[in-house]
């Protein structure tokens, strides 16, 4: 899966856990700027993303994201 | 993971629309208690039960009406994370017709919350609490061997929990439901984990066995969660990463699951359980069609597999009569054709005295599900739907909405386990009563009359986007087409029946128009369902010498279809006249008007019932279906359409 495939299927992750089709998913892109982000709902977005993508964080991993950028950076490893 | 409980099997798939249709529900606000309660029929995901819940909190802090929806006020009292708990028990509920508001404490107040008069709890006067602890967070101490201190250390939960229940009825006077452990997966020792006291499994057991015993009849609720875990492994509920990452009792897998049994409970708490199972009976109480297969061909046997499979389902069913739900059977076919298995089949389980009320008729499911609902007097709500036919489920799903209509899985072996994964008629309470409920209903297996046809049946019919095939004989279908001829009993005009050889010669006769007929629907293809022969009889007219038709495609207009084709090709071959006959049998009462529907005229009657009708080419217009229509490999012989 390339960059690009990662970015778009991760997109559709943010629109369904936060319920807004308008979340731009940039590298950059953290909780501070997102409405509603808070820490289960972070959870709830961790979750949904080792589904769509059908991988296992480890919780160390999970608890030290500071942006989307790592995040994805923790999928292209595993996918 | 069983698919079944992670997935909430026998509930349908969410629609591809989900998202837009609660979007439109929440703009809308028309109707909003029932839209919500729809929305909540499908399989949501942790997300999609988030979002509804969303939409239900919204409104109701708008002061929307959401009615039918009926209000409860739940207090939830956990030493665990239940943030992503919430929204799922409130979505569930709507699923089984609550307006659920939940009253939480900050996190780990159990105690001072039950115990404080005017704690947030008790100030609200919940209509129930809801303990949802885990063993985690609670003192138990090992005590490896030691009874006595195993003992005690069993006791103080107990008397804690004691304690938390009586501060609830001193200062609210709340229901309390109270939930068994799920004990860890991983063993100490092995097997004498469960035999040594003072193990965490068998303290764990103690505990479960002290608290079911004294809330069982005591007014208080258990939900047994124990159970539930053990059900779907408690490998699989127990998840670490989630109780270190944030103290999460259980998997997020089992969230919708663990909402939909909460709910349940709530639901029956409020005397809202379904309290009767409406049986389909063809394919779902036993193997096959009883109109074409006949008592020696209908499969429940025991020792035959397709048979085992639905005898599970009617001992299920036998066994939910016993503890008071009542028995009622729907089913497309002739009545007397229908009750002969519970009459005389050696291995029925089911007899006519366990059916409170008997429908086998003709016409749609909806219209009789609701003639049913009168005859017992009990709501379209408290009614469940078993059925094996994905287009009859539908049906009702879409004209009853309040009745319950469990998905049932492509294998009859999972039938019984998917009704009763459902729990559609959960009970909190059980009196000795229950067990007689069944049998108050009088005059056993009677019939109800049908009063108004229920909605739009064709509305309905439009949107299963229906395809249907048209083709002559050919050598690669002659067995399918030998098979229905001489298989066909109910929708069969003449019931001549032809040898192989017999067809052949009808294959290749080019005075001879044969017809075989598919169909495919949303649901999938059904195969060939109808077959046509005419023959050429005085000069420009067909007689009709073979008309049979599948009763799985019953009241979708195809018989309309068939004749639209065969005016098509009879024109084609300068065919001026139709003519069709009615011979009757023991099986094919339901034909007798056949004729008459399609607007022939009726031309002549003898002594013994047998109808000869006739239909003019010229200016027949029979009605049409919505269906996308194929005709193909019709280039020679009778009825050959311009190239």
């Amino acid at each position: 899966m390339d960059d690009a495939q990662i970015y778009s299927l991760l997109a559709s992750v943010f629109h369904e856990v936060f319920d807004d089709e308008t979340i731009d998913v940039t590298p950059q892109l953290a909780a501070k700027d997102v409405d509603g982000w808070d820490s289960l709902t972070h959870i709830r977005l961790i979750l949904s993303v080792e589904k769509v993508f059908k991988i296992k964080f480890t919780n160390s991993q999970i608890a030290n994201l500071e942006n989307v950028g790592e995040l994805v950076a923790l999928i292209r490893a595993r996918v | 993971m069983n698919p079944l409980y992670s997935e909430l099997r026998w509930l349908p798939r969410p629609p591809q629309d989900f998202s837009t249709r609660l979007r439109a529900a929440a703009s809308s606000r028309d109707s909003l208690g029932s839209e919500i309660r729809s929305l909540a029929s499908f399989a949501l995901d942790v997300n999609q039960l988030t979002k509804l819940a969303k939409v239900i909190g919204r409104a109701c802090s708008d002061g929307a009406s959401l009615d039918p929806l009926v209000p409860f006020r739940l207090a939830l009292l956990s030493n665990s994370t239940v943030e992503m708990i919430v929204p799922a028990l409130i979505a569930s509920a709507a699923r089984h017709g609550v307006l659920l508001e939940i009253i939480q404490p900050s996190y780990d107040q159990v105690a001072q919350e039950a115990l404080t008069p005017e704690s947030k709890v008790n100030g609200s006067k919940p209509d129930a609490v809801l303990f949802a602890l885990d063993y985690r967070a609670l003192p138990l101490k090992l005590s490896l061997g030691d009874a006595a201190a195993a003992s005690a250390t069993v006791q103080g939960v107990i008397g804690y929990l004691q304690m938390l229940g009586d501060g609830i009825k001193a200062n609210s006077h709340g229901v309390c439901i109270f939930q068994t452990l799920a004990p860890p997966a991983e063993p100490l020792f092995g097997s004498l984990d469960r035999a040594l006291p003072g193990t965490m499994r068998s303290l764990i057991d103690a505990i479960n066995r002290e608290l079911t015993g004294y809330v069982f009849g005591s007014g208080d609720v258990l939900l047994d969660v124990e159970g539930l875990a053990e059900t779907v492994g408690l490998a699989n509920w127990h998840d670490q990463q989630l109780w270190n990452l944030g103290k999460f009792s259980f998997s997020d897998e089992f969230v919708p699951l663990y909402g939909d049994h909460v709910a349940r409970s709530i639901a029956a708490i409020r005397g809202k359980s379904k309290k009767a199972l409406v049986l389909d009976l063809d394919n779902t109480l036993w193997g096959g069609v009883i109109g074409d297969d006949g008592l020696e061909g209908i499969k429940i046997a025991e020792g035959d597999a397709l048979g085992e499979a639905h005898r599970a389902v009617q001992r299920l069913a036998l066994d939910l009569r016993q503890r008071g739900i009542v028995l009622a059977v729907s089913s497309k076919n002739t009545d007397s054709v229908a009750r002969e298995p519970f009459q005389k089949h050696p291995e029925m389980l089911l007899k006519l005295d366990d059916i409170a009320v008997f429908q086998a008729n003709w016409n749609d499911k909806a219209t009789n599900i609701q003639a049913i609902a009168e005859e017992l007097s009990l709501g379209l709500d408290a009614m469940v739907l078993l059925d094996d036919n994905p287009v009859e489920r539908g049906l009702v799903r879409r004209l009853l909405p309040q009745v319950a209509v469990p998905e049932l899985p492509e294998d009859p072996s999972g039938y019984a386990r998917t009704l009763a994964a459902a729990g559609y008629f959960e009970a909190v309470t059980f009196a000795a009563e229950d067990l007689k409920r069944a049998g108050y209903y009088q005059d056993n297996a009677r019939r109800a009359n049908l009063r108004t046809q229920v909605g739009d049946v064709d509305a309905y019919l439009a949107s299963l986007d229906m395809a249907i095939t048209f083709q002559p004989f050919d050598p690669m279908n002659r067995a399918r087409i030998l098979q229905l001829i001489n298989k066909s009993n109910q929708y069969n005009l003449t019931t001549r029946r032809y040898t192989d050889p017999e067809i052949l010669d009808a294959e290749n006769d080019p005075e001879v128009f044969t017809l075989q007929v598919r169909l495919a629907d949303i649901f999938g293809d059904n195969g060939m369902i109808s077959v046509v022969i005419c023959r050429p009889s005085e000069p420009g007219a067909w007689d009709i010498d073979t008309w049979l038709m599948s009763c799985r495609v019953l009241g979708r207009k195809v018989e309309h279809m068939v004749l639209r084709e065969i005016l098509e090709h009879a024109r084609t071959a300068g065919i001026g006249k139709l003519r069709g006959i009615y011979k009757p049998t023991e099986r094919n009462q339901l034909v007798v008007d056949h004729y008459a529907r399609l607007g022939f005229s009726k031309v002549g009657e003898d002594g013994t019932g047998i109808t000869r009708w006739e239909l003019l080419v010229e200016g027949a217009m029979p009605e049409s279906a919505p269906m996308k229509v194929a005709s193909q490999g019709f280039a020679t012989g009778a009825g050959a359409l311009p190239a």
